[in-house]
Order: C-alpha cells, then structure tokens, then sequence
C-alpha cells in the first residue's frame, strides 16, 4: 500500500508540480513548434509517451545491469542518446510494418523525437533519482515517472493549443506577435501550474 | 588570416544569434539562466563542445556517409559531452550542481546538431572552428543577459553581489519557470523591434540550421495551412 501510494505521488508529481515542460523546460522546442494545432498536439505527445516509455524501460536496466556493474557509468550520455537514436528508428519501422494506421498518426513526429531533450532528460533523471538516497527509485517508480512525465506533457501541451487558437484572433502589437506573445502566454500558463504546488503532498502526506 | 574569417566569427554574435534570431536551444536558455553564474557556465560548456565538434565533424566530413550522418554527429557530439561533463564535475563542481541534468542534455542541444548540419559539414576546419566559435558566444550572451535580468529582478543580486537586495524585496517568481518564458518573450520582443521587419522565425519549423526542419514542416504542412508564418 505504501508503494503504490509513492507510486502515485510520482505520477502526480510528474504532470503537475514537476511538469517537464512548464517547470522543467525539457521539450520546448515541440512545445513552441507543433502546438498550434490540437491534433498535432496529441500526436506529439503521444509519440513522445511512447518513446518515453519504451527508452526508461531499455536504458534504466542497461545502466544499472551493464554499465554501473563494470564501471563504464560515466559513458552514460554516450551510451543512452545512442539507444535512443536506435529505438525511435525501430519503432518507426515496426509502426510502418504492423501498424500502418498508428503510423499514419504518428509517423512524423517520430523522427523530431530523437533529438528532443524530454526523452533523454527522463531517462538521465531517473538515473539521478535512482542514484539518489533520499528517492532511491526502483524500476517500478522510474517507469511511473516516465509515465507520469509523458501524461504532463500531453496536458501541457493540449492546454497551450487551446490558448493559441484563441490567440489567433487577438490583435496583438506587431512586435509581439509571433514567438514574443508565445512565449508570454507560456509563461502565464506556467504561473496557474503553480497552483499545483503542494497538491500532491498535501493530498497523500 | 584570410578575409572572411572574422565574418565567420561574428555573424553568431549579433546577425545570426542562435537564441534570439534562429530560436535555438530553447530548453537550457530557459532553464539554467536563473543566475547569471550558471549561465556563464552553461554558455561556456556549451561553447566548448561546440568547437570541439564542429572542429571533429568538419574533419570527418568526407567520410561520414550522408545516410547516417545524424547518428553520426550525435555520436561525436556526446562524446565532447561526456567529456565536458567529467572536467566540469572535477575542477567546478558548483556549476555541475547549478546546471544538473542541463549539463548532459546539451547533445541534444539544437545550436549544436545544427551548425554540424548546417556549416561544419560543408566546410573545412578553420572556419568551423571559428563559426562554433562565434555561435558559442552568441549563445553565451545571450544566456548571460537572460541570467543577469533574471538574477537582477528576482532575486536582487548580479553575480551573487547584491545590488538591490538591500533596499527591496526582489521579485521571485522571475527566478521562477515563469520568468524565464516572461524574459526570453520580452528579450525576442526587443530583438524583433531592433531589426525591423525581419521577423524571428518560431520554433524549429523556421531554422534553416536545424536538421529537424524538414520533418517540423512536414507536420506544419499537415496542418490546414492557414497559419504558416505564426
């Protein structure tokens, strides 16, 4: 029972307090880049759950099975953007060959996932949670993080498409508009998630 | 030195400044410009790796084959990286705590995967030296003016010297996620104002330089279409 309650605090943690984008700032660049629309939005963030998920479960036992045992830890960075680079490759031919419709949805954002600092950055966190005492994660509260961190940037993101087709129509100062106003409705959309903080202790402390 | 060779170097400074004119790496200008310390840090590792790989890339340019060359420089790249990582953690390891997982994340820094794509593979070594030169200082600027606003205003200090702490309270939530949205939009704001008419393009769905554009346009393409300059 403890377990599973730490199991849901991290998932909390992970889509509201610690939102990877709106407090983490790790996948701005799709965050700025393919939010304009909301299905692209989902596409996004749904191919980025699935990369998530699938990276942690592969490095994370690698790390600590392989490279931490024989003392290779510091080629971390090396070893793990290396995986990633060879899995989004793999799923992508595995989407196209077994799922064509999944494909067809997510196909093209695949190949913008590689170099997004949110898949790397979840897997050298949890390492670093691992690592440390005071969190000292397992593989079950590292593949929740994963998971919890993905669902944050889904919400993240389908919230700040909604803010930008509103702002379509706005009159907005011509040296405002475009990234500058952007920008700023991110950053007030990163103030109401301070709302979240201390939710998720106070709900299961 | 031949003629040239400075344009190299100062085009990343001002013209093509990777953060407020080509809106690259974004992630870790947000994210670690909330001191001016650990923005001087991270524009410095960053600067780093990227002489380091452009000088490898331009190098190897004739051998890579063109159909992995993105694994490839993700390759020489984290290497730099890990390397970077290791003397940063020995010599100064307060700016390895300030910067965190930053730190390891600049592989995936697009100013970096973009000027190997984009300049270091199509020309010799000097001037690649010289452009991850400039583009490296550029970046370092720029951090360094977000960190120092953001240290100024949220938490009264310049460098951990105080200035205004003395005799107001700063104003936090600018050292905050916030903040650093609010300032990098103010400083783009007064970068577009400056140069007129040249608007900064957004994300990566503009940047020539980064190897991603093409699958971003893809993806803006897919979109109805009414809305491609946003």
């Amino acid at each position: 029972m403890i377990m599973f309650k730490g199991l849901i605090s991290i998932f909390l943690a992970g889509i509201l307090t610690e939102n990877f984008l709106l407090s983490k700032f790790l996948g701005i660049c799709s965050f700025l880049g393919v939010s304009k629309k909301l299905n692209t939005s989902v596409g996004m963030s749904a191919a980025v759950i699935l990369v998530m998920l699938i990276s942690t479960a592969v490095t994370w036992p690698i790390y600590m099975y392989i490279l931490m045992p024989l003392g290779f830890d510091y080629l971390e960075t090396v070893v793990f953007i290396i995986i990633i680079a060879a899995l989004v490759q793999l799923i992508e031919l595995l989407l196209r060959k077994f799922m064509p419709p999944l494909y067809n949805s997510l196909g093209i954002y695949l190949p913008l996932i590689t170099t997004n600092c949110a898949i790397l950055g979840i897997t050298t966190l949890v390492i670093d949670n691992t690592l440390d005492p005071m969190t000292n994660y397992g593989f079950a509260e590292s593949m929740t993080s994963a998971f919890g961190s993905g669902i944050g940037f889904l919400v993240a993101m389908v919230l700040f498409s909604g803010v930008r087709q509103k702002m379509e129509t706005c009159d907005i100062p011509k040296f405002l508009q475009g990234l500058p106003i952007t920008l700023i409705a991110a950053s007030l959309l990163a103030v109401s998630f301070f709302g979240f903080q201390g939710l998720v202790d106070g709900m299961l402390g | 030195m031949r003629k040239g060779y400075g344009k190299e170097l100062t085009k990343g400074i001002l013209k093509e400044n990777p953060v407020f004119r080509l809106v690259l790496g974004t992630c870790p200008t947000l994210a670690v410009s909330t001191s001016a310390m650990s923005a001087l840090g991270m524009g410095a590792a960053a600067t780093i790796v990227l002489i380091c790989s452009n000088l490898a890339i331009s190098a190897c340019r004739k051998i890579i084959p063109d159909k992995v060359r993105i694994p490839a420089y993700i390759t020489i790249i984290a290497g730099f990286v890990s390397v970077v990582q290791l003397l940063v953690k020995a010599f100064v390891p307060e700016i390895d705590k300030a910067l965190g997982i930053y730190l390891p994340l600049i592989v995936v820094n697009c100013i970096i995967l973009g000027r190997a794509e984009a300049f270091a593979n199509k020309n010799p070594i000097i001037p690649s030296m010289l452009d991850g030169l400039g583009m490296g200082i550029g970046f370092t600027a720029a951090l360094l003016a977000m960190g120092i606003i953001r240290e100024l205003l949220g938490a009264g200090t310049v460098f951990n010297l105080p200035v205004t702490i003395n005799f107001m309270d700063p104003i936090i939530i600018f050292i905050l996620a916030p903040g650093g949205f609010f300032v990098y939009g103010i400083l783009v704001a007064i970068v577009n104002k400056m140069t007129k008419g040249k608007k900064a393009e957004l994300g990566c769905g503009g940047c020539g330089g980064c190897p991603m554009s093409s699958a971003c346009s893809k993806i803006s393409k897919g979109e109805s279409g009414s809305d491609d300059n946003v």
